[in-house]
């Protein structure tokens, strides 16, 4: 749109004076209101990160008088270093920085190298092999099954495995994964065929090279779901020593909340817990806000190319 | 074929003794044939692509192990399980853990509290993202465009553990909700203790966290419409709702259907984990949904037969609504999943 403006002066201007004859008052109206109406959205939706920070550098009195709001009342910093020095949060943190490295590494592994094999056009059997995986989305063996199949067939309770095994294929991921492979340039694969490579040759030294930004937009998700997880730790684990850290939080909140339920009132407690509760959050959730603006794009780009075959 | 099509036709017309064995006799011969074709180029593809085949061997096992034998671990829906005992139960009861849970109230409610949580989230929540996504498509400047985005995406990417604890403390007594009642003369409300608060807040954390994310596939989508049809329309004299009625929105359609039937398989199965962390007994006559009560029953008082007969009714009645949807949407506007 823009080079036709630059490119072609006079019919630039037939067209803007074709569209701007349409530019009425209402039409003004209408873009301040909808300015005005997304800047409100977008203050309201990082309101809450605000108040988060806010909270975890205020005193408990702050909070608690509800005095605490977009800037931090009774500044203090002792909560950070109670939960820095509590050697649980750094075990489960370890963990969690564990589950989410081995875990995507695993589903990474399994995703690629299925969506590729489904990807390719005259495979037999092709299309049995991706509805196997396309009615996994639409039905499922239920929490109970799965909890069974865990505990007691596979016997991973408290093991690594639990965290990292039972998600390790979105099909969702793979279907995104299999129509980038499909667009893959046939010749380029062609080539190799002839220079000698088999498909082992032609998928690690030709198609995983060329494939790094689709493979770190999956990696990415399958990380930052890692990240997130905490209801198979929920399931899976007893032991706390190997919780990752939004089962630490997930408890917390809920000792925090739980007395609030007992009590029917604020007390003191409650509050204290409202201002670890804000640091520990702010803890758990920065990798993610510090990492996010530098991958946005590439989180959006798995979307779209997603979109491309539904 | 075509060959043996003719001359089937013509022994057809000759006698017609003579033609049904002989028309039966082709087709034996060339279902055979075809048999052997397919033997053929199995092996000829297992010859050829056997390198192929071989990345799919730990994909298809864990499918196997993690999918569809939980699936078939669906069975003790109808037998008599033991924990600790075999993994597909002891013995068969029939329907008996279905008429269990048909005859119990509490399973009603919270069936129907399942229902209503995702029928609103249906009606509210599905629409939000395509507004917005309207929305920005009328911004003018990409820098704001942008800002909007990125930061309306942001808490999609934030743990439920996360959501749940910011829920907890905006709707505290001495949260940010009961501070802006506060200043309008209101007293504090204990938003988490009353049932009747429940629903709202449900609704409303959800789409704080799924509006912006959602938006991406329709902004995709807008980018696809051709310029020529809205330049054709203003022409015509078409107003921007015109425009945005006859235009937009049919352009986007096929993306709003395949997104809207998704939801309705998904109808059942409301954001679980959220409601799990958010609910407490005090506000179950509103926050007890159908997952959270099978996870109380199942995995903390163990009766798994009954969860499981509950998970099981539940799968089945997303797969119909899936099903169903994608062949309505199919029928009628022509866009659908498969």
């Amino acid at each position: 749109m823009v080079t036709d403006f630059d490119a072609a002066p006079d019919i630039a201007g037939v067209r803007s004076s074709l569209t701007q004859v349409k530019d009425t008052t209402g039409t003004k109206v209408f873009r301040a209101l909808n300015t005005v109406f997304l800047t409100l959205l977008t203050l309201v939706t990082i309101y809450p990160f605000v108040n988060l920070v806010a909270k975890s550098f205020s005193s408990e009195g702050a909070i608690a008088a509800a005095k605490v709001n977009l800037w931090p009342v009774g500044f203090n910093t002792t909560t950070f270093t109670a939960v820095i020095s509590d050697s649980m949060f750094w075990i489960n943190y370890k963990n969690t920085v564990v589950y989410t490295v081995v875990g995507t590494l695993i589903a990474m592994a399994i995703t690629t190298t299925f969506a590729y094999a489904i990807s390719r056009p005259n495979l037999r059997g092709r299309g049995f092999f991706v509805g196997l995986a396309v009615f996994t989305m639409f039905f499922g063996g239920g929490l109970i099954p799965n909890y069974i199949l865990v505990t007691q067939w596979l016997g991973m309770r408290n093991t690594i495995w639990a965290m990292v095994l039972p998600g390790a294929l979105s099909v969702f991921n793979l279907l995104v994964m299999k129509s980038f492979f499909e667009n893959f340039p046939a010749e380029l694969e062609e080539a190799a065929a002839i220079d000698g490579l088999s498909s082992y040759g032609i998928f690690f030294k030709i198609v995983v090279p060329l494939s790094k930004a689709v493979m770190a937009t999956m990696t990415l998700f399958y990380a930052v779901g890692l990240w997130n997880s905490w209801f198979g730790a929920f399931l899976y684990l007893d032991d706390k020593t190997k919780f990752p850290v939004m089962m630490y939080l997930r408890n917390l909140i809920a000792a925090a909340t739980g007395s609030q339920d007992v009590t029917g009132s604020a007390t003191d407690a409650v509050q204290i817990g409202a201002n670890i509760q804000s640091v520990t959050m702010l803890l758990t959730v920065l990798p993610i806000i510090c990492v996010y603006p530098f991958v946005q794009k590439y989180f959006v780009s798995g979307v779209m190319l997603g979109s491309v075959k539904g | 074929m075509a060959q043996q099509n003719e001359a089937v036709g013509l022994v057809t017309a000759e006698a017609g003794s003579v033609s049904s064995r002989a028309a039966g006799g082709a087709g034996f011969d060339h279902r055979q044939e075809q048999r052997l074709r397919n033997k053929h180029t199995w092996r000829h593809a297992l010859r050829r692509d056997w390198r192929i085949y071989t990345f799919m061997v730990v994909p298809v096992i864990f499918l196997l192990v993690f999918r569809y034998a939980p699936m078939f671990g669906n069975i003790i829906a109808f037998r008599r399980f033991r924990p600790g005992g075999s993994p597909i139960g002891e013995s068969w009861v029939g329907l008996h853990y279905f008429e269990m849970f048909i005859h119990n109230a509490q399973f009603w409610s919270v069936f129907w509290n399942t229902v209503i949580l995702g029928g609103l989230w249906l009606i509210i929540g599905f629409p939000l993202p395509i507004i917005l996504a309207l929305l920005l498509n009328e911004v003018r400047s990409r820098k704001f465009k942008r800002t909007v985005q990125t930061l309306t995406y942001l808490p999609h990417f934030l743990s439920i553990v996360i959501v749940a604890g910011i829920v907890f403390q905006l709707t505290a007594v001495n949260g940010s909700i009961n501070q802006l009642l506060g200043f309008f003369g209101i007293d504090a409300i204990p938003f988490m203790q009353d049932p009747a608060y429940f629903r709202a807040i449900y609704i409303v954390s959800e789409a704080w966290q799924t509006v912006g994310w959602g938006t991406i596939l329709y902004l995709a989508a807008l980018t696809t419409i051709d310029e020529q049809l809205y330049e054709a329309a203003r022409i015509d004299g078409a107003n921007r709702w015109k425009q945005t009625w006859h235009i937009t929105l049919p352009g986007i359609r096929p993306t709003i259907m395949v997104l809207l039937i998704l939801n309705i398989g998904s109808f059942m199965a409301v954001g679980f984990e959220k409601v799990l962390l958010l609910q407490n007994p005090l506000i179950y006559s509103t926050g007890d949904v159908i997952t959270t009560y099978l996870f109380r029953v199942g995995v903390q008082s163990g009766q798994y037969s009954y969860a499981t007969a509950i998970g099981l009714f539940e799968a089945v009645i997303g797969l119909v609504l899936v099903l169903s949807a994608n062949f309505t949407s199919r029928r009628l506007v022509g866009s659908s999943l498969w």
